[in-house]
């Protein structure tokens, strides 16, 4: 959400003009649209409450005790409203979230029912219940407080022409007279605006506390799982190709050398006028060619370099292509896990190529360390500084890559530089 | 030379280990031992003391460099000793590694590709037993192809010697290669030495290094 439109009542709020654009009907309409519902909550809660009701007149007039019988009835309607209170707080809840979208443009969505027991059960449940008794309970109450100030503000607008009438108007102290009200009036005037951000910032905090209770954490939840089941997923994936690398490398490859051996052995043997010659050659050199496409089909499905050398050789060979000046640190002594091998490996290549497009460096550092359980790549340089994700430096696909493997990737880069592009990598097994 | 050059071979897939066997005995070398593991290879490169070793890199137990290393190992302990590694793919750090064992002498580092380049492949094998240097092509294609400052001072022509002689050719070779005369190759050949005689600033230079180590190590095959 760009700052020219706000996304919500809160964010509105602070914006210059705001008495002048839709936001302070949107509130209003949000206040007025609540009074029903509250309405209807606070008999609810008045029910809930009512068995404090005898017992309290009770303390007060110190008279005879409330009989059993109806305290007994109280106290079961009450529990049963509690007990009503999941499925209650269920409706309440989808028309909340719906109705929150008079003040708020990001989307709130509702969960499906989850089945009655499930309802009890989770806490997002007795989350919506507690909103339900604050919206029965603390809501109507601060909706008085400000209706009284709103009252109290018009009297003092009107209180000009009232006061000419026989009644004399009372706001702090009666007033008599027409000429006593103008000063009551223009206050009154000037605080119309600082009501009309009353009602903003009523309707923006109900809407916060809304959003807060009915948001479902479930999502957050669902979203850690998801995580978890793609960094599975990628890892599979690694594993499958370092096989299908290995079976070409230490199967069809060498039977292929071998073959094209046996070939060239065959043609030493075979005079050139022999009509075998021909097709002999003819093999060989397909045999050869076949021989170039496989090693380059095989590399690009995993980087052999890593494969034979591990990732500080791999990154070491990285580093001698590279066209500047790269330093290798690496202080890594055990196996990582595949994927962490295969992230980090490119998370160096593509940095490096980074390095060498755009920072117009003279040299660049890598290092390579455990930090706890983790593998921290930072690849370092002199150049201008100024990467920036948003420009595709190949910095977003990277943190794509990164986020994969579950790990993050930490950019800085100031304009002059230098560059550091720390990742961190997490290594469970 | 001698027709009883004596290997000592490594290779961990059969058909290849057989075919490397055939062809060698075809050209008068003689096989002492073929084994399929790095650790066979030091005992038997231990056990025959041969002319030439010939080695593929990766290899049982580790799989990944155990080949190369063994055969940096065995270099370690007898100086000199003439050692092939056949690789699957360019790799400059191993290219190093290997020149990097010994003064750069009798080394050969080549993809596998190159076997079936029968003949070729065997005078590779026998330049390196006499004493030679062997770089894979597309190797020293990858060190000359990188922009770094020594190598850039030199002109299109030095670096097609460069390149030619990092094969492990003679000049005499080279001059019927660019068809030039001998002198002229013999011209090429000192005004690279010239330029490239730079103090290797760190650690980044180091591959560069290696190709001067064996083209200042008088590389008349």
């Amino acid at each position: 959400m760009t700052s020219e439109h706000p996304s919500h009542l809160a964010a509105s709020l602070r914006r210059r003009g705001w008495l002048l654009s839709a936001w302070p009907w949107r509130a209003l309409a949000y206040l007025v649209s609540t009074v029903p519902i509250a309405g209807v909550l606070t008999v609810g809660l008045l029910v809930v409450g009512a068995p404090l009701l005898p017992v309290v007149s009770t303390l007060r007039r110190q008279g005879r005790p409330p009989s059993i019988a109806l305290m007994l009835f109280l106290i079961t309607g009450s529990i049963i409203l509690v007990a009503l209170a999941p499925i209650v707080s269920f409706a309440v809840g989808v028309v909340e979230r719906w109705r929150v979208r008079l003040v708020d443009n990001r989307p709130l969505p509702s969960s499906p029912w989850p089945g009655l027991a499930a309802r009890y059960r989770s806490a997002a449940t007795w989350r919506e219940v507690a909103y339900l008794f604050w919206l029965g309970g603390f809501v109507p109450v601060a909706y008085w407080v400000f209706l009284v100030l709103v009252l109290l503000d018009v009297g003092m607008v009107t209180s000009p022409w009232l006061a000419g009438d026989s009644e004399p108007v009372v706001i702090w102290q009666p007033i008599e007279s027409t000429g006593e009200a103008v000063p009551y009036a223009i206050v009154g005037v000037l605080l119309l605006p600082v009501l009309c951000y009353g009602v903003g910032l009523l309707a923006a905090g109900q809407a916060a506390v809304a959003r807060w209770a009915l948001t479902s954490p479930v999502d957050a939840a669902a979203l850690r799982e998801v995580a978890r089941s793609r960094t599975r997923l990628v890892g599979a994936y690694e594993a499958e190709r370092r096989r299908i690398e290995r079976d070409l490398h230490d199967g069809a490859q060498p039977r292929l050398t071998s073959l094209t051996l046996q070939l060239g052995l065959a043609r030493l043997d075979v005079p050139e006028d022999s009509p075998a010659a021909r097709p002999l050659a003819v093999a060989h050199d397909q045999a050869r060619g076949l021989m170039v496409m496989l090693r380059q089909l095989v590399h690009g499905i995993r980087p052999q370099t890593l494969t034979d050398l591990g990732l500080a050789g791999a990154v070491r060979e990285l580093a001698d292509a590279a066209p500047v000046a790269v330093t290798v640190h690496a202080d890594i002594e055990s196996a990582l896990p595949e994927i962490v091998d295969t992230t980090a490996y490119f998370v160096v290549s593509e940095a490096l190529s980074n390095v060498a497009r755009h920072a117009g460096a003279t040299r660049a550092e890598v290092r390579l360390s455990r930090v706890g359980g983790d593998l921290v790549v930072e690849v370092s340089d002199d150049g201008r500084g100024g990467a920036d994700p948003a420009r595709g430096t190949g910095l977003t696909g990277l943190a794509d890559r990164v986020a994969a493997a579950d790990g993050r990737l930490l950019l800085s880069s100031p304009p002059g530089g230098p560059t550091l592009v720390r990742v961190e990598l997490p290594c469970r097994r | 030379m001698s027709p009883l050059t004596r290997v000592v071979l490594a290779e961990d897939e059969v058909l290849l280990r057989e075919g490397l066997v055939a062809l060698l005995t075809r050209f008068d070398f003689t096989v002492c031992a073929a084994v399929g593991s790095a650790p066979d290879l030091l005992e038997a490169a231990r056990a025959h003391e041969p002319d030439l070793v010939l080695t593929d890199i990766r290899m049982p137990p580790g799989r990944r460099d155990d080949g190369l290393r063994a055969a940096v190992a065995l270099r370690a302990e007898r100086p000199g000793l003439p050692v092939v590694v056949l690789s699957q793919f360019v790799q400059t750090g191993y290219a190093a590694a290997l020149l990097d064992s010994g003064d750069g002498q009798r080394v050969g580092y080549l993809l596998k590709d190159r076997v079936a380049e029968v003949t070729e492949f065997v005078d590779t094998l026998r330049r390196v037993t006499a004493g030679g240097t062997a770089i894979d092509p597309d190797v020293v294609r990858q060190l000359l192809h990188r922009p770094r400052d020594p190598l850039a001072a030199l002109s299109a022509r030095e670096r097609e010697v460069l390149a030619l002689l990092a094969e492990g050719r003679s000049n005499a070779s080279i001059a019927a290669r660019l068809h030039v005369t001998e002198a002229a190759v013999g011209k090429h050949v000192g005004n690279i030495l010239l330029k490239l005689d730079l103090p290797p600033s760190d650690d980044t230079n180091r591959r560069v290094l290696a190709v001067l180590t064996y083209l200042r190590a008088d590389p008349v095959g």
